[in-house]
């Protein structure tokens, strides 16, 4: 006699269960095999720009504070990377701690001044510290103004290995991109992220709770720039170029549009949305600044429409947790 | 010619003339994000893109309608506004029970949109503006040569900003739209309409931009980008004055424009800087803003 189950009280399947570790396998194969199939070099950029929005996500998902100023950390952390490996002559895992280590401290200094305010005014104090760093940038003589630096060289890592070859650079990335994305899973599931996510449902509480707030802010802050400059200073080496662009604010508002296409606050989102706006702006690339009215359209309908996101409703969809 | 600091008198004057004019457009700008952020809990992120709708539309109007200044000058914030009361009833009315942060991400879209939407049609670079013949020429003040276009520019707004202080802190609609910001709840078991009144304040406050849009065509180029620059700057100086006052919004907003020129004639290099810095000292010093409450 065969055994009616119902549905409701069945245990949770392996797939649901393991969904997050399933999901990620099949990421890391997709983009083994990815640069076999189509341009590595669009790839690289794009796994950059994931760690970005993953990194922006770790503040607006996990601790509900929207930074539109992002590009500050991204953008000077890129400056830093290709000064160092194109007028030091840093070896390139060297300029990219270079950039990394601006991008931390320009965090510390910015996100110190931010948390004592909150909410809306937490995103205008960003987006205008973002725009005094991208005037200072404009000035300083050694980003090269409109030109930017260019022709950085990608060197020898560790001094041995060309990175000239494409596959060499593609295999650092991706190692960068998966060290920086596991880390950012770690905090979200460690103690401190759930201490995070507290203060994202109720900072009144967190603190009544005996946690000092904002100095949990502070630290997700810095480590959210801190992570956005890794992005930013491996994005130097990858395209040899560090420009006004990626410390300007639009660089701000793209990252927030991609955390936003992919989910906000999913593990997953931010790199899926960051591919989606790329793949967009490569095939959109003819028609000018109408891609600009197309990335303002696909705000609104994701305000509007779908607030969770693409990996957000897939993932409610299915029920499992991405 | 007359020295002060070592700066000729000439240049010192003339820069805070600039400093006075921008501070006009400061003031406009931030008393229309006040006034929305007061009855719809949304910072208008769109703003600098409606005050440039205000510039073009000026300029729209003297190309196919030959209307000049100033029947622009009340027909473009009419137009604008009412482009604004239909954003407000499509988009934001959906938005007020959520996070305050969808409202600025919805208009920002907004804001790229009308950027984008402006930069196909008109390119990029600037178009002309000419000032109105009757505000052309100038006076000599004896210390310095006023245009008459910037004087009224400096009045207009100063007018334009009472006004609506006056409307706000001593009417009775005034009175009603700010018992609707403390509880629209009881507001409306009153019998007033809360959600219209809504409406219209947001209709307002983008007629505001449009205004101060209108008034800068002539001073600076016509051009799509105009907005984002400013908006960015505007929203530094909310954070200095905080939004809970709309006289502090007028003050903070002159104030800075006038440091701004300062700085232009002894420091110019920070001149872009200036109010940034300013705003992170008064973050370290008094972190709810000089005229805000703590929030």
């Amino acid at each position: 006699m065969e055994r009616v189950v119902d549905p409701l009280a069945k245990k949770p399947s392996a797939l649901r269960a393991y969904s997050e570790t399933i999901a990620f396998v099949v990421m890391v194969v997709a983009l083994g095999v990815a640069p076999f199939f189509t341009y590595p070099l669009f790839l690289m950029q794009a796994m950059c720009f994931a760690l970005f929005a993953c990194a922006f996500n770790l503040l607006i998902g996990y601790v509900g504070l929207l930074s539109f100023g992002h590009a500050l950390y991204f953008g000077w952390a890129s400056y830093l990377s290709a000064y160092a490996a194109k007028v030091w002559g840093l070896t390139p895992e060297l300029a990219i701690l270079t950039g990394t280590a601006t991008a931390a401290i320009c965090g510390l200094l910015a996100g110190s001044l931010a948390i004592r305010r909150q909410g809306i005014y937490f995103a205008m104090i960003t987006l205008a510290l973002a725009q005094m760093m991208y005037f200072f940038a404009l000035q300083a003589k050694f980003t090269g103004g409109e030109d930017g630096i260019q022709a950085v060289p990608r060197g020898y890592l560790f001094g041995l290995i060309d990175l000239r070859n494409e596959m060499a650079m593609y295999a650092v990335v991706l190692v960068i991109f998966l060290a920086g994305f596991t880390f950012i899973y770690r905090i979200i599931h460690s103690p401190f992220g759930e201490v995070l996510k507290a203060i994202r449902e109720n900072e009144a509480r967190a603190t009544s709770l005996g946690y000092k707030t904002d100095r949990y802010k502070l630290v997700a802050f810095v480590l959210s720039a801190t992570l956005a400059g890794v992005a930013g200073a491996t994005k130097a080496i990858v395209l040899q170029l560090a420009s006004l662009t990626d410390v300007n604010w639009p660089m701000s508002g793209e990252v927030v549009l991609m955390t936003l296409v992919g989910g906000l606050g999913t593990i997953f989102g931010p790199m899926v949305g960051a591919f989606v706006i790329l793949v967009m702006q490569f095939k959109l690339a003819p028609i000018g600044e109408w891609v600009l009215v197309i990335q303002g359209a696909i705000f609104v309908a994701c305000v509007l429409l779908f607030r969770r996101g693409i990996v957000g409703e897939l993932a409610n969809k299915l029920r499992i947790r991405l | 010619m007359v020295e002060i600091f070592g700066i000729p008198s000439q240049a010192l004057f003339g820069q805070l003339l600039i400093g006075l004019i921008n501070g006009s457009f400061y003031a406009l700008l931030s008393l229309g994000l006040a006034v929305i952020f007061g009855m719809l809990n949304i910072i208008n992120f769109s703003h600098g893109a409606q005050y440039m709708m205000g510039a073009f539309a000026a300029y729209l109007l003297l190309q196919y309608s030959g209307l000049g200044y100033w029947p622009a000058l009340i027909i473009a914030p009419i137009l604008v506004g009412i482009t604004g009361v239909i954003v407000e009833r499509l988009f934001l009315q959906w938005l007020y029970k959520l996070d305050h942060l969808y409202g600025l991400l919805l208009t920002f879209g907004l804001a790229l949109i009308l950027e984008g939407v402006a930069r196909n049609y008109f390119g990029s670079a600037g178009l002309p503006y000419t000032v109105p013949e009757s505000l052309q020429g100038g006076r000599n003040l004896g210390f310095m040569f006023l245009p008459n276009y910037r004087a009224w520019v400096i009045v207009a707004s100063l007018a334009v900003c009472f006004g609506t202080w006056f409307v706000i802190e001593r009417t009775r609609l005034g009175a009603y739209l700010r018992a609707a910001t403390e509880n629209p709840t009881l507001v409306r078991a009153f019998g007033i309409n809360v959600p219209r009144m809504i409406t219209l304040t947001y209709g307002f406050g983008v007629a505001l931009a449009a205004f101060a849009g209108v008034m800068a065509a002539p001073i600076y180029n016509v051009s799509p980008q105009m907005g984002s620059e400013l908006i960015i700057v505007v929203f530094a100086v909310v954070v200095i004055g905080g939004m809970g006052s709309i006289l502090g919004a007028i003050l903070t907003g002159f104030g800075l424009g006038v440091i701004e020129g300062l700085t232009k004639v002894f420091f110019p290099e920070a001149s872009n800087t200036v109010i940034f810095v300013i705003m992170a000292i008064v973050l370290l010093v008094r972190p709810a803003g000089l005229f805000g409450r703590r929030g």
